[in-house]
C-alpha cells in the first residue's frame, strides 16, 4: 500500500450519529451514539501512522495510538484493544470523557488541514466492542505476599488497584459511597457516560481479583495509620478525589433552592432522583434554573436540569465564552439544547421570598481587565451595573476543595490548600502511603487521575521491591518467556518489607 | 445487591481483610465474615412505641470505631435514600451498632414496616462526623428529647466513663413512651424525666428540667442536647443567660455524609459549615436554628408525594387498611 499522506486520506471525519438536540434535551440516553464498525475503519484510514507520533506524547498515559489504529485497519480488533489497554484501563470511559482536543487530537498533523483523526471516538468504539464481546485483560497471577489497600474507587484508585493486582498483589479498594466509580458514578451524567459502561469497565478491573468494599469511610471506620499498622496492608494508595463543593459566601446562599452541582448530580446520578418516587431520593428542579460557573460540572448540571424538566436553564459566568473552562463540545451541546448563557455576570446576592425560597439573583456586570496568574483576563465589576435575575433554583458549580476527612483523621501532611502533599513518586509523608488524582492535584481529568494511579502503582512496586520488568505492561513487545506474567522469576521478591 | 448486579464474583463481600494467611491484622481482629460491603444483618429489633423502634445491626468494625456523637447513614433497600441516624449505642463485644428510629416520614415508616430481626439493611456507612469531646468536664447535663433520647445515651455514658457527674434529662410525651430508663439510670448520677402530660416525672418541657438542675447545681460545665431543632434551641436559650457551654447535635438533610454535596450546610455564627464533616456537634449558642429549620423543610412537598404513594401502595397490598394519619414531613435525619 502506498504510504498515506495528507493528500490521499479521507478528508472528512467518519460520521458519528448524535441524538438531535430537541429530543435529547428531554431524555437521559447518550447524546453521542458512537461509531459503527464501518465508520471506525473509515476513520482509521485517516491516520497517517506517523513514525514519531505526536499524539502518543500528548496522551497522558501514552497509548500507542498509531499501533491500535493499524490493528483496527487490519481488522484485528482484539489486538487493537490489547494494545490500547496496555496503557489505559478504562477505554470506554476515556473515549467518552477525555478532553481529546487538548491532548492527542490537538497535536494530530491531520488537524492542520482537516479535522484531526477522531482518536477518542475510535477508543470508545474499541472499548464498547470489548464490553459487548466480553473481552478483558486477565494477566492475573494469583495473590502474592503483598496486601494493598486503596482508598476511593474513582479512576485514580481503580487504575492503581488494577496495576497492582496485575503485579500479583492482593488488592482491596474501599469506597465511601454505596457504589464504586467516584465521579464517573456520582458526577458525570448518564447521557455522557452511561452507568452500564462504568459498571462494565470497573467489572473488568475487578476480574483481576480486586476486592471492592463499598460503604466504607476510611478515616472514620479505620484510619490510614491503622491500615498500615494494624490491618496488615503493606502499602496504601489514596485516591479520594477533590469532592467538597465551594460556595461564594454571599447573602442568601442558604435559601431553599440553592444547591451545589455535586448535590444535584449526586441526587440524580447516584440516587436516581429522576425516578422519584420509585426511588426515594427527591430533587426539586424548579422552572427557571440559574447555574453559576461554566466548567464541565456546570455544563453537566445544566443539561441534567433540562432533562429533569426545567423550563429554562441559564448559565451565569463572570468571564466570557473565550475563557469558559468547559470542553468546547460540551459548551456546544449545552447551547444546542437551549441553555442560555449570560457572560460577564456574577451574582452578589441571592434573594428569597417570604417562604425562604429563592426567587431571584442580584447580579453585577463584569468587564475583563489584565490577565491574572492563570493567564485568563481578570473579571472586574462594573460600578452601578447591578440587575435582578429571576430564578427559582440556583446551582453552584464554581469548583471544589479537598475533602477534609483524611486530613482530620491522620497525620498525613497536607499542603496549604488542604490537598495531600506528595513527592514526585506520589509518596506522602507517611511511609508506605501514596496518593494521586484530584486529592493531590485539585480537580483535573479522568485520564490524569488514572495516570496518577498507575504512576503510584509503579512507585509502590518499587517500594515493595516487586521488581517486575516492564513486560507486564507491554508483553507483546518483550515476550513472556522466562517470566511469570512478566515478572522475572529471579527478580521476584517475596520478603515483605518492614514498615515500622 | 448492587455489587452483584454486575455479575461479578465480588469476593470482597463478606470476606475478611485478613484471611487465614494474614494473621498480622489480628489487632483489628476481623475473622472471616466481619467485613461487610452491602447487606448488613439486623440482629434484633425492639419496638418502644407505635412510632419508635430500635435496630441492632451487625457491624463489628463499626462497633469498634464508633464514638459518642457520631452518626451513620442507612440505606434501607436498593431504591432507598441515604438516611442519617445518630448512633444510639454500640457494643464492641457483640460487634453491633444500635439505631433508634422514629417513623415520621415515608422512609422511616417503610423501615418500620419492613426491617425485622434476621433481615438486613442494604447499606450502612459510618461512623461519620467528628466524635464529641468529653474533655475534662466535671459536671454535665445531657438532654435528650423525642428522637434525641437514644443518641444522648452514648454521650452520657462517655461522660460518666470520663469521670464526670452526669445529670440526664430526657423528655417524652407521656409515660407510655418512656424507654431506656434503666440504661440512663446506670450512667447518670441524677435523671430527670419530663413528660408533656405529667404522667411521669416533671410535667413540662426539658427546659424545666434544665432550670431545676441549674438551681440545684451552680457548677455545671457543659450541657449537651440532642433532639428536634426547636428543643435544642430552647435548651440553648435556657443556658445562654446562665453562661453554660452548650453543645447541640444538628440534623440537617444529608445526601452522602462525606462532605461531597454541601446539602447539609448549616449556619454557625456567620460561617457556613457542613454538618457531616465539621459537625454534627456545634456550639448551641452560635447555631442559626431558623436557618436549620427552614432548610429541613425544603423537601416537604416531595415528602408528601412519597408518603402518599407509599400509603397508596400499602393499601393496595392491604398491609395498611387504615389510611395513614397526617404526619409531619420527615426531617432528613432522624437523630
Ligand atoms: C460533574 C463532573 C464532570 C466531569 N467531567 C469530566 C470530563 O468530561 N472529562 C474528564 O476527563 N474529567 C471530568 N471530570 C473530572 C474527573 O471526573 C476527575 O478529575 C476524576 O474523576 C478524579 O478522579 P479521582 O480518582 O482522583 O477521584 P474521584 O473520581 O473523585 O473518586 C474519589 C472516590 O473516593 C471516595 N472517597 C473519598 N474519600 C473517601 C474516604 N475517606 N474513604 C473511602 N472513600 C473515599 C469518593 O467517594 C469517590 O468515590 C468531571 C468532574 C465532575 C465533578
Ligand atoms: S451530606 Fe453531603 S456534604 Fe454533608
Amino acid at each position: 500500500m502506498a504510504r498515506k499522506t495528507i493528500r490521499n486520506i479521507p478528508q472528512q471525519r467518519a460520521v458519528m450519529p448524535v441524538q438531535p438536540p430537541d429530543i435529547r434535551a428531554h431524555n437521559f440516553e447518550e447524546v453521542a451514539l458512537g461509531f459503527d464498525q464501518d465508520a471506525a475503519i473509515l476513520e482509521s484510514e485517516r491516520c497517517l501512522v506517523c513514525p514519531k507520533p505526536a499524539c502518543v506524547d500528548a496522551c497522558p498515559v501514552k497509548i500507542d495510538i498509531p499501533g491500535f489504529i493499524t490493528s483496527i485497519l487490519s481488522h484485528n480488533y482484539r489486538e487493537a484493544y490489547d494494545i490500547m489497554t496496555d496503557a489505559t484501563l478504562l477505554p470506554a470511559v476515556c473515549g467518552r470523557v477525555c478532553p481529546q482536543e487538548d491532548q492527542c487530537e490537538g497535536v494530530c498533523p491531520v488537524g492542520v488541514k482537516f479535522e484531526p483523526v477522531a482518536i477518542g471516538r475510535l477508543e470508545r468504539w474499541l472499548g464498547d466492542r470489548a464490553i459487548s464481546e466480553n473481552w478483558h485483560t486477565d494477566s492475573y497471577i494469583g495473590s502474592g505476599p503483598f496486601k494493598i489497600g486503596i482508598v476511593g474507587s474513582g479512576p485514580a484508585g481503580m487504575a492503581c488497584a488494577a496495576d497492582l493486582a496485575k503485579a500479583g498483589c492482593d488488592v482491596t479498594v474501599f469506597e465511601a459511597l454505596h457504589e464504586p466509580g467516584g465521579v464517573l458514578r456520582y458526577g458525570i451524567p448518564e447521557f455522557r457516560l452511561p452507568n452500564e459502561v462504568v459498571d462494565a469497565e470497573i467489572g473488568n478491573l475487578a476480574k483481576l481479583g480486586i476486592k471492592i468494599i463499598c460503604n466504607t469511610l476510611v478515616g472514620r471506620l479505620f484510619t490510614i495509620e491503622q491500615m498500615i499498622e494494624e490491618m496488615g496492608f503493606h502499602a496504601v494508595f489514596i485516591g479520594s478525589g477533590a469532592g467538597t463543593p465551594k460556595f461564594m459566601d454571599i447573602p442568601g446562599e442558604n435559601l431553599n433552592g440553592v444547591l451545589s452541582a455535586n448535590e444535584l448530580l449526586t441526587r440524580c446520578n447516584l440516587m436516581h432522583a429522576g425516578q422519584f418516587p420509585d426511588y426515594d431520593t427527591p430533587l426539586q428542579i424548579g422552572r427557571r434554573v440559574a447555574v453559576i460557573g461554566s466548567g464541565n460540572t456546570a455544563m453537566d448540571a445544566m443539561r441534567v436540569a433540562l432533562r429533569l424538566g426545567a423550563k429554562e436553564v441559564h448559565c451565569i459566568y463572570r468571564r466570557t465564552d473565550a475563557e469558559c473552562p468547559a470542553r468546547l463540545e460540551e459548551l456546544h451541546h449545552a447551547q444546542e439544547e437551549g441553555v442560555d448563557f449570560h457572560w460577564l455576570s456574577a451574582p452578589v446576592e441571592i434573594l428569597g421570598n417570604d417562604d425562604s425560597r429563592v426567587r431571584a439573583l442580584r447580579c453585577i456586570r463584569m468587564e475583563l481587565g489584565e490577565p491574572d496568574s492563570s493567564g485568563r483576563r481578570r473579571p472586574i465589576p462594573v460600578p452601578d451595573s447591578e440587575f435582578e435575575f429571576q430564578a427559582d433554583t440556583v446551582v453552584y458549580a464554581i469548583g471544589t476543595s479537598p475533602n477534609p476527612i483524611l486530613g482530620q483523621t491522620s497525620g498525613l501532611k497536607l499542603d496549604a490548600r488542604g490537598y495531600i502533599e506528595t513527592d514526585d513518586d506520589l509518596a506522602t509523608s507517611l511511609a508506605g502511603v501514596y496518593a494521586g488524582g484530584d486529592i493531590v492535584t485539585g480537580a483535573a481529568t479522568v485520564i490524569l487521575a488514572m495516570g496518577a494511579g498507575r504512576k503510584a502503582a509503579q512507585s509502590i512496586r518499587d517500594y515493595l521491591a516487586i521488581r517486575d520488568t516492564n513486560s507486564v505492561y507491554s508483553a507483546a513487545q518483550e515476550g513472556l518467556e522466562g517470566t511469570v506474567f512478566g515478572i522475572d522469576q529471579a527478580e521476584r521478591n517475596f520478603s515483605p518489607v518492614r514498615l515500622h | 445487591m448492587v455489587l452483584n448486579d454486575w455479575g461479578l464474583a465480588m469476593s470482597g463481600q463478606g470476606e475478611s481483610l485478613g484471611s487465614a494467611s494474614q494473621p498480622d491484622c489480628a489487632t483489628l481482629n476481623m475473622p472471616s465474615g466481619e467485613f461487610i460491603s452491602s447487606g448488613f444483618p439486623i440482629i434484633s429489633r425492639t419496638d418502644f412505641s407505635d412510632t419508635t423502634f430500635l435496630l441492632e445491626i451487625h457491624h463489628p468494625v463499626m462497633a469498634r470505631a464508633a464514638r459518642p456523637g457520631q452518626f451513620v447513614i442507612v440505606i434501607a433497600h436498593e431504591h432507598g435514600e441515604r438516611i442519617p441516624l445518630t448512633l444510639a449505642d454500640f457494643d464492641r463485644d457483640r460487634g453491633t451498632v444500635t439505631l433508634v428510629v422514629q417513623a415520621v416520614g415515608k422512609s422511616t415508616k417503610e423501615m418500620q414496616a419492613n426491617l425485622q430481626a434476621g433481615g438486613e439493611v442494604f447499606g450502612l456507612v459510618g461512623p461519620m462526623g467528628v466524635p464529641s469531646n468529653q474533655g475534662d468536664v466535671k459536671k454535665v447535663i445531657c438532654v435528650g428529647g423525642g428522637l434525641g433520647v437514644a443518641p444522648i445515651f452514648p454521650q452520657a455514658r462517655a461522660f460518666k466513663e470520663a469521670g464526670a457527674y452526669v445529670i440526664g434529662i430526657v423528655g417524652f410525651r407521656n409515660i407510655d413512651l418512656i424507654f431506656w430508663e434503666d440504661k440512663f439510670r446506670a450512667v447518670c448520677d441524677e435523671l430527670i424525666i419530663c413528660t408533656d402530660d405529667g404522667s411521669a416525672g416533671i410535667k413540662g418541657l426539658v427546659t424545666l428540667g434544665i432550670e431545676q438542675a441549674a438551681r440545684d447545681h451552680s457548677d455545671i460545665d457543659e450541657l449537651v442536647a440532642i433532639g428536634p431543632p426547636i428543643m435544642m434551641r430552647a435548651c440553648a436559650e435556657t443556658t445562654r443567660p446562665l453562661g453554660i457551654k452548650t453543645t447541640v447535635s444538628l440534623n440537617p438533610i444529608m445526601v452522602d455524609g462525606t462532605g461531597m454535596c454541601g446539602g447539609c450546610r448549616v449556619k454557625i455564627g456567620d460561617r457556613i459549615k457542613f454538618a457531616c464533616v465539621d459537625g454534627p456537634d456545634f456550639d448551641g449558642h452560635e447555631v442559626d436554628f431558623d436557618d436549620l429549620m427552614n432548610r429541613l423543610r425544603r423537601y416537604k412537598a416531595e415528602e408528601k408525594v412519597a408518603q402518599e404513594t407509599w400509603d397508596k401502595n400499602c393499601r393496595q397490598l392491604q398491609l395498611d387498611p387504615e389510611p395513614a394519619p397526617d404526619t409531619p414531613p420527615e426531617s432528613g435525619p432522624t437523630s
